[in-house]
């Protein structure tokens, strides 16, 4: 008689374990954040000695591409005054792409540039020279009242403008060229191929004094 | 005819007991992947919302600045504050405070510091640019504006 009782199933009912497991899997849901390290990277220009005056750079006025941010956050760029931030990075393209007055090093990276980049190229006379080191720098200037929030948006658009014609260069999306680790060495061929002849020339002036504290 | 009805006899509960494992798969899966909040946080942290983000790859490498209106209002006032490590600081502090960071790492990775400032969406362009200035001073360059992201618009 004891026989036959065995030999019905003898599972323990585990259903109510998943509850319980659920149970602890919502409460680290909710409790933990997932680490995200994300955000726009800048590297800080390296301190002044100050008993060595700063060196004088010698850059035309047409290849300083100014932005200037007030206090009211009303941006000020290439002296046309602007309400927000919106397709700032295309005015910053066309002033890196413009290639008004090459030398022979840049007219080499001209032609190494894909068709869709080339055509860019106004050639105005009265803008950027040519995007190589000296030839064309993105300055962005704020007051100590500016927000944050405005200052990163514009920060956001020139370096999306940079990132977008490094991508272009290699044949990829800016998204997909941000992503790029360089941990492998295909990967870091692909960031360098990307970069050539086309620092981040992106110059952050010292805020006013103005309407801050 | 008989013979089917015989086997509708046998138990029909479905077996369940694969699915707590499965659940605690999930589980141990979150549990690696998140790390608990190791510092209490002082300052007010909206993270603006940008569209350019980088990740960053070596998180030992990464010091946090939180910078932000202090949720104490009463105890620490209503200007901005910076926060390191568990307590809030001046920009003067900043100096100290990197150089103690670098301190930790190994000899070789000291000049690879990289600073992530998660600051509010409401702070000023003042304190975050004397905060600039203090690291330029700690020779700790590589900054990064902490921000959530954001779908383009065009």
């Amino acid at each position: 008689m004891a026989r036959k009782k065995g030999r019905m199933s003898q599972e323990v009912n585990a259903g109510s374990m998943a509850d319980i497991a659920f149970l602890l899997l919502i409460f680290f849901l909710v409790t933990t954040t997932i680490a995200s390290d994300k955000g726009i990277l800048n590297i800080l220009p390296p301190k002044q000695d100050p008993n060595v005056p700063p060196p004088e750079i010698k850059l035309n006025e047409r290849n300083i591409f100014n932005i200037l941010v007030n206090a009211n956050d009303q941006l000020l760029v290439e002296g046309d005054y602007r309400e927000n931030a919106n397709g700032l990075s295309e005015d910053v393209k066309d002033f890196l792409l413009n290639f008004g007055n090459p030398d022979e090093e840049a007219l080499s990276l001209f032609n190494s540039l894909p068709q869709s980049l080339r055509n860019r190229a106004k050639r105005e006379a009265s803008s950027s020279d040519h995007p190589m080191s000296g030839g064309a720098v993105v300055s962005i200037k704020t007051n100590r009242g500016t927000s944050y929030d405005v200052y990163l948006e514009v920060f956001d658009q020139v370096k999306k403008a940079y990132f977008e014609i490094y991508g272009e260069r290699v044949g990829l999306t800016a998204e997909q060229y941000r992503a790029l680790t360089g941990k492998t060495p295909a990967e870091k061929e692909l960031m360098d191929r990307g970069k050539e002849g086309i620092p981040m020339a992106i110059s952050i002036a010292e805020p006013d004094k103005i309407g801050g504290n | 005819m008989s013979k089917f009805k015989k086997k509708t006899n046998t138990s029909q509960s479905i077996p369940t007991s694969a699915l707590p494992d499965i659940i605690f798969m999930l589980l141990f899966f979150f549990m690696v992947t998140t790390v608990l909040r190791e510092s209490d946080i002082l300052v007010e942290q909206k993270l603006p919302q940008m569209t350019q983000l980088q990740k960053l790859e070596k998180k030992t490498l990464i010091s946090y600045l939180y910078v932000g209106k202090p949720k104490n209002t009463a105890l620490y006032g209503t200007e901005p504050r910076i926060q390191a490590n568990d307590v809030l600081i001046g920009a003067k502090d900043i100096l100290l405070w990197v150089n103690q960071e670098k301190d930790a790492l190994s000899e070789a990775e000291r000049d690879q510091i990289t600073i992530s400032m998660k600051a509010d969406k409401e702070v000023k362009m003042g304190p975050i640019s004397d905060i600039q200035f203090e690291l330029r001073e700690a020779d700790a360059r590589k900054l990064m504006y902490a921000s959530t992201g954001r779908l383009e618009q065009d």
